[in-house]
């Protein structure tokens, strides 16, 4: 459901004053009367009676909320989507204890505060359920939207990193052609692996080469100002990923925290397994207090929401900023992965 | 300006913090050497290094820069600021930006109208903007604090001829008399030709103001004590770290600054 709250343009509320959704709504809210009628039958022979005596009271009920509701649709739409849904409960409880006041003063009930109760939560819940119909067909009848999803949230590389290295590359091409060679290749990798079905999870071992790709390019116009630190030990390269988990960091480590610091700085990649999990830590200095751009939280949340799309709850991505003894500080990003060594943890 | 006529060699600084991009410019201009003569007399990896080698060259009695090639983005004092620092010689530079890729910079030059080249650069494209440098001038220090997106790290007096340069973390705090702006560092004071309100606007976050003509660096009040002299009019002075003055707070912004200080305490 948190990917619905993150995400209001992509599954707003129905549209009211679609024939579609008013028909739905009507036989919708009549099959729960059927249900309910069902429920309080003694037998299959008074079921319908049953039912036509709740209809009496369900129909008119129905029409007014339909009725409201294409009057205030267009209003409804531009509140936040909880907001929304939570006023077209509210208005189905009010109206439903409205009506059966009503009732009560037309002698047709014999009313009393828990029947009204009644009917306010049979009012609620009945639109509760509607709407949770409507949102779970709007998810299922869109899978391009969580397509569209996976897609947009894969990391993009920053322009700027992409220009600067053309331009470091053309820089060797007279004087070192091999290295430029090199260079290039290393450009078309990370192209190709940013070009992929990022739906797919890949295996840690050609993450971290990507990621080695990416930094030796970012060493070469940087040089000696970007050290890297790796320490890998027992961990199953074959373990699946998502795509382009670590790059981005990588990226965000080297663009705050190398990039504006005027002095060498050491970016340290760990990788560690503590029983089923699998913990990656990327440490790098902070230079300056007010390098907390919003690009940085985004590429993080990005991250985030990828590793619940694929492990739900199972992953943790942790990051925040650390005092060192010395006064120094540093940018932490901490990664557990669940690594039960199964053929393919969940696609 | 128009001490160089147009087939006069122009002279020119690198300033970029990424060793390969210094190498392609420099390529480049050996290129079009012909086209437009020029020589490079210096580099610099930051604002900073490349303010030191231009006051370098000024001791040296070496002839001026004419036109500067300077990359936005750089640790330590960004193109921008440089260019702000720039502006304040007596025989600026003409600055031509270059950019990788910066949506913020490219979008306020094209708004103010101030050239720019993007990497990687092509030759055609230096060759017409050093042309064009000829005639151009720095961009306004107004058009160049619209560029700025962050605060800049230094300010920067003239004095007796040279251009000094003074830390911001240094200066303990801004003071406006008659008609200039004082800034104080532990070590002595320096007079700006800027006003109190602009420096406000831009150092706000590093500064407080106590009263109508001063700002006081954060973290360089130590205390607050009652000037206790007369007892109908207490006044409040701020102390200052490593230095003896006091600034008196005024009575308006004492609510403010007192505010500030319970959180430091807390």
């Amino acid at each position: 459901m948190t990917s619905i709250k993150q995400n209001p343009a992509g599954l707003p509320l129905p549209d009211f004053r679609n024939f579609g959704v008013m028909l739905r709504v009507l036989l919708g809210v009549n099959f729960l009367a059927l249900a309910a009628a069902l429920v309080q039958s003694a037998g299959v022979g008074d079921w319908l009676q049953r039912y036509v005596d709740m209809a009496a009271w369900v129909q008119p009920l129905l029409l007014f909320n339909l009725l409201l509701l294409a009057v205030l649709g267009s209003l409804l739409q531009r509140l936040p989507l909880w907001l929304g849904q939570l006023l077209v409960v509210v208005l189905a409880a009010a109206s439903a204890v409205l009506l059966l006041d009503f009732w009560r003063f037309m002698a047709l009930d014999d009313g009393g505060w828990q029947r009204l109760l009644r009917a306010g939560m049979l009012g609620g819940l009945a639109a509760a359920a509607m709407l949770f119909y409507f949102a779970m067909r709007a998810r299922a009848f869109s899978p391009a939207l969580a397509e569209a999803r996976l897609q947009a949230l894969t990391a993009r590389i920053r322009p700027h990193f992409l220009f600067n290295s053309l331009n470091a590359v053309l820089s060797l091409i007279r004087s070192e052609p091999r290295r430029a060679e090199t260079a290039l290749e290393d450009l078309a990798e990370l192209f190709r692996a940013l070009m992929r079905d990022h739906r797919e999870l890949l295996p840690l071992a050609d993450e971290i080469a990507l990621c080695r790709q990416y930094l030796d390019l970012e060493k070469l116009r940087l040089g000696e100002r970007l050290r890297v630190e790796w320490e890998v030990v027992d961990v199953p390269t074959d373990l699946k990923v998502p795509p382009l988990m670590l790059q981005p960091l990588l990226e965000n480590a080297v663009y705050h925290g190398i990039e504006p610091s005027g002095d060498d700085g050491v970016l340290r990649i760990r990788f560690a397994r503590s029983g089923d999990e699998l913990h990656i830590d990327l440490t790098n200095p902070c230079s300056r207090g007010s390098g907390h751009q919003s690009g940085n939280h985004m590429a993080l949340a990005n991250i985030r929401e990828r590793l619940a799309l694929h492990y739900d709850l199972e992953a943790r991505l942790e990051a925040g900023e650390f005092v060192l003894a010395d006064g120094r500080r540093e940018y932490r990003v901490h990664i557990v992965l669940p690594c039960r060594l199964s053929r393919s943890p969940k696609s | 300006m128009s001490a160089f006529s147009a087939a006069a060699t122009l002279s020119l600084m690198i300033v970029d913090d990424e060793a390969p991009a210094r190498a392609r410019l420099r390529d480049l201009l050996a290129d079009i050497a012909v086209e437009v003569p020029n020589v490079l007399v210096a580099e610099a990896a930051n604002g900073l290094l490349a303010l030191a080698a231009i006051d370098g060259r000024n001791d040296a009695d070496a002839s001026p820069v004419d036109v500067a090639l300077v990359d936005i983005r750089m640790p330590k004092m960004d193109g921008i600021e440089l260019a702000r620092h720039l502006a304040r010689l007596e025989h600026p530079p003409a600055v031509i930006f270059v950019t990788a890729y910066d949506a913020y910079a490219v979008q306020a030059f094209e708004l103010n109208a101030v050239d720019y080249l993007l990497k990687p650069v092509r030759a055609p494209r230096l060759m017409a903007a050093l042309q064009k440098a000829r005639q151009s001038r720095l961009p306004s220090p107004q058009v160049l604090a619209r560029l700025q997106q962050e605060a800049r790290t230094h300010l920067s007096c003239h004095e007796r001829g040279r251009l000094l340069l003074i830390p911001i973390v240094d200066v303990l705090y801004l003071k406006a008399d008659l008609k200039y702006v004082t800034a104080r560092t532990a070590e002595r004071e320096y007079l700006l030709d800027e006003s109190l309100t602009h420096l406000e606007q831009e150092l706000g976050e590093r500064f407080i103001r106590l009263h109508r003509s001063a700002l006081v660096a954060k973290d360089a009040i130590s205390g607050f004590e009652k000037n206790g002299a007369d007892d109908a009019e207490t006044q409040w002075q701020a102390l200052l770290r490593g230095i003896p003055e006091k600034l008196p707070v005024s009575r308006r912004q004492w609510p403010l600054v007192k505010s500030y200080a319970k959180q430091l305490s807390s």
